[in-house]
């Protein structure tokens, strides 16, 4: 079912990418498809965003994963790099896991 | 050079994050080679992580690459090519690629293309390789590597926040909203609905 799933996904993406190629230019002078593509990217990442780290299953969770994503917004905030991010987010979860 | 060493790292985190999701080495690196488009890869395995029906994973992981084919509407004006060369650049058009291409002068516009392409193309696949086989060996809980998932979406989001912060807000209220009462994976479809004021409003 993963293998499905990864292949299906890579056909698909590759699919928009080539689309894209061959695309008249003139597509994009239509504002809609413009901001639906820049835009539904932000909507489906933030819904990302708290679904890892406030869902388990079907319920709404608060538990370390909160203080993982804390400490990850603040390195973004001060502007450290994405691997510093994502290792600070991951060691403050497993800190709070520890005690 | 930079470039490439940012990107080596998030291979890593997308690397131990399949793995973190239960996908072996194989299927992680199959990803990150056929796929090749992290957000959509880190959506996939998020959604499956999570309990989720591999068609809502190919539903999100599918819409966040919508946005590639308008890159490649972009760059086709910019950068002449045969047909047969259109289909290679096509694997290698992502974020990163586009962002280097649009910011170099139009002579240069194509060997920015490429080389920024083909250098992430090789670091993503061989991070994506170590970040999977490392976590394999090791408690990803303990670790707090489901945790550092939420970041990396966070860290990819960041830079719209500032424009589009509104439709963030309300991608992520419809989500949580849906969590209760959708299966896994359905309440990021969702939040795709959070698009459709700016879409109406003319």
């Amino acid at each position: 079912m993963i293998w499905t799933a990864v292949l299906l996904t890579a056909a698909g993406c590759y699919g928009f990418k080539a689309s894209g190629w061959f695309a008249p230019a003139s597509l994009l002078d239509r504002p809609v498809v413009r901001t639906a593509a820049t835009l539904t990217p932000v909507a489906l990442l933030a819904a990302l965003v708290v679904v890892q780290v406030f869902a388990a299953g079907t319920t709404l969770t608060v538990d370390a994963r909160v203080v993982g994503l804390a400490a990850g917004a603040v390195c973004l905030w001060r502007r450290l790099p994405f691997l510093v991010v994502i290792v600070v987010a991951a060691a403050a979860a497993a800190a709070v896991r520890a005690l | 050079m930079a470039l490439g060493v940012a990107v080596g790292m998030y291979g890593l985190s997308f690397g131990a994050a399949a793995s973190a999701a239960g996908l072996s080495v194989l299927q992680a690196c199959a990803m990150s080679s056929l796929i090749f488009t992290g957000a959509s890869q880190f959506a996939l395995v998020g959604v499956l992580g999570a309990g989720g029906s591999a068609a809502a994973g190919v539903a999100t992981a599918l819409l966040l690459g919508t946005r590639n084919a308008m890159y490649a509407v972009i760059l086709a004006e910019r950068i002449p090519m045969s047909p047969q060369r259109k289909l290679l650049a096509a694997q290698v058009t992502i974020d990163e690629s586009t962002a280097v291409s649009v910011t170099s002068s139009k002579p240069l516009a194509g060997v920015g293309f490429w080389s920024a392409g083909l250098t992430v193309y090789v670091m993503w696949n061989l991070m994506t390789l170590a970040g999977a086989a490392g976590a394999a060996s090791v408690d990803t809980h303990a670790l707090g590597l489901d945790a550092a998932v939420g970041a990396a979406f966070l860290g990819l989001l960041w830079p719209r926040l500032r424009e589009a912060w509104p439709v963030a807000l309300g991608g992520a209220l419809l989500a949580l909203i849906a969590v209760p009462l959708t299966p896994a994976g359905v309440p990021v479809l969702i939040a795709a609905l959070a698009v459709l004021p700016r879409l109406v409003r003319r």
